[in-house]
């Protein structure tokens, strides 16, 4: 990985793609009869993808050996809370119709709203403090401690998913089982610890 | 020819200056049009309509009286594209945008409907017989329980008419339907998202209820497969889900049969969910709707029993309609 950039700019720019194309069929009429149910499962399911990749970093360089990777995970991050910011808007305009009052007692009626909205705010204070500078300023020990907060948000994103289908499991079950096998393997090293001398992650990002 | 050797060795040259960029430019490329095949691939785009039979009809929609009869609404109709494209058909897909794609050419010939039960005069009726009813149009709302809603002008004849000629049994108080069951034709009943076969159900004054209609078609043609070919039920006043699509028996009983929904899920999906503004879902206030095709700045209020209450709110009297929703 010698070409960091332009690796980066690689991920940046197939990060973007979805939304490109989602924009593109917006624009051309193409996005079926109902376009703000489609906008918002479109953009909910790029941030658990993004999520679930985001959780896949740690695990895929302990089993690789591919340390490399720990380069993209902040910008995966990121995308999951770029994407999550569109899903909620999606939720304040196709949902709310910018009733910005309903909302709240909307988050009380109903679970699955209530999971979501966990979920980013999970994940808004982990953006906030994704920068190099605020590494520094927390002490690395706090920053990981408190991106530790993206194991919660991607449980309650996958329950927001799970409590939403009326009965095809199979998509949020999907992605539960992915959340399940990352976490867990973050628990079986906890308990296992690997005898190979695999460097110990670092969670700070290196420059 | 030497000279053309010359200025070809020049090209090689700036490709191999190039190189970098190229290869930058392959890996950028191909990436993102992976990135993009795979995303349009989760996200087909909609199908065109089959091309149906067309239907003859009397025009009882236009006639004086079928306006307060309900028959017919001046609201703006819903597009033919959008009717053939948004389903919720899970025979063929949970994907409301799949259901098209899965269903096309799906075969509604022969097909028979058994009607029995508690009735004098047991029948299987053949399709054709069934189109030899008079069939009429009617402009329905159609609300599902998601909280969207659609206009759409039906062709078909009532339940009624069809239940008169069973003769059904002073022991019959209520009519079960149920769609086919063929895993070969209906790809999706191989999973076990729902209890196959659906079935439904309704109270017997709810089925002679004038604006309960079997539906052989819309917009003047046959049913497309997506819609619920060849015949369906559709029950303007309750929410989607009990308008049951390619029904194959018909059966007369003394007690409320079981319906789909409420197995799935008995504390969501009532026998009954007539559309009510008053009662929400767990998932969705029931209070607003979406009406397709319409600006997505602003919800539609859902009115009681679909706008029908006028024509239907007699028949739940001294019913509490939260506890029977």
């Amino acid at each position: 990985m010698k070409d960091l950039r332009f690796s980066k700019f690689i991920l940046f720019t197939n990060a973007l793609v979805p939304l490109a194309l989602l924009s593109w069929d917006v624009y051309r009429h193409r996005v079926g009869a109902n376009p703000g149910e489609f906008m918002t499962r479109t953009t909910g399911i790029m941030t658990l993808i993004f999520l679930m990749t985001t959780l896949a970093v740690t695990p895929m360089r302990q089993i690789s050996g591919l340390n490399w990777l720990i380069k993209f995970r902040r910008m995966l991050g990121l995308f999951a809370f770029f994407y999550g910011f569109l899903h909620l808007l999606t939720y304040i305009w196709f949902d709310r119709y910018f009733n910005l009052k309903s909302i709240p007692g909307d988050v009380v009626t109903r679970p699955f709203i209530a999971f979501g909205m966990t979920a980013f705010f999970l994940m808004l204070p982990l953006a906030i403090t994704s920068t190099s500078k605020m590494v520094k300023l927390l002490g690395g020990k706090r920053w990981s401690k408190l991106h530790k907060l993206v194991y919660v948000a991607g449980i309650a994103g996958a329950l927001h998913f799970w409590f939403f289908v009326k009965s095809d499991t199979r998509l949020p079950l999907t992605f539960g089982f992915i959340l399940l096998l990352l976490l867990g393997h973050r628990l079986f090293v906890k308990f296992y610890p690997p005898n190979t001398s695999v460097p110990q992650s670092s969670l700070i990002p290196r420059k | 020819m030497k000279n053309d050797i010359k200025s070809s060795e020049i090209t090689d040259k700036k490709v191999y200056l190039n190189r970098r960029l190229f290869l930058r430019g392959a890996a950028l490329l191909t990436t993102t049009a992976a990135t993009g095949l795979l995303y349009r691939k989760l996200n087909p785009p909609p199908v065109e309509k089959p091309k149906g039979d067309s239907l003859v009809t009397v025009a009882k929609s236009q006639s004086s009286d079928a306006a307060r009869n309900g028959f017919t609404t001046n609201e703006k109709l819903t597009a033919i594209e959008d009717i053939t494209n948004y389903n919720n058909f899970y025979e063929f897909s949970t994907s409301k945008q799949g259901v098209a794609i899965e269903s096309a050419g799906f075969v509604t010939k022969p097909w028979n409907v058994s009607v029995g039960g508690l009735v004098n005069k047991p029948t299987t009726f053949g399709l054709e017989e069934l189109l030899k009813f008079q069939q009429e149009e009617r402009i329905y709302r159609l609300r599902c329980v998601e909280r969207w809603s659609m206009v759409i002008p039906w062709v078909g004849f009532p339940l009624a008419t069809l239940l008169e000629k069973v003769e059904p049994t002073s022991q019959a108080k209520y009519v079960a339907f149920q769609t086919l069951y063929d895993p070969k034709r209906m790809p999706n009943q191989s999973t076990g998202v729902l209890d196959w076969p659906y079935v439904e159900g309704l109270r017997l004054d709810e089925a002679m209820h004038p604006l309960t209609l079997l539906a052989t078609g819309l917009y003047g043609e046959t049913l497309p497969p997506q819609d619920g070919a060849p015949i369906r039920l559709v029950v303007p006043w309750k929410y989607g889900y009990k308008s049951i699509k390619s029904i194959v028996k018909i059966t007369l009983v003394a007690e409320e049969p079981p319906t789909t929904w409420n197995i799935q899920a008995p504390n969501e999906y009532g026998f009954y969910s007539n559309v009510n503004p008053n009662v929400s879902h767990p998932r969705w206030s029931q209070a607003e709707e979406h009406r397709i095709g319409e600006s997505t700045f602003s919800a539609r209020n859902t009115l009681l029993f679909n706008g029908y209450a006028e024509q239907v709110a007699h028949l739940y009297d001294g019913m509490d309609l939260r506890k029977y929703y």
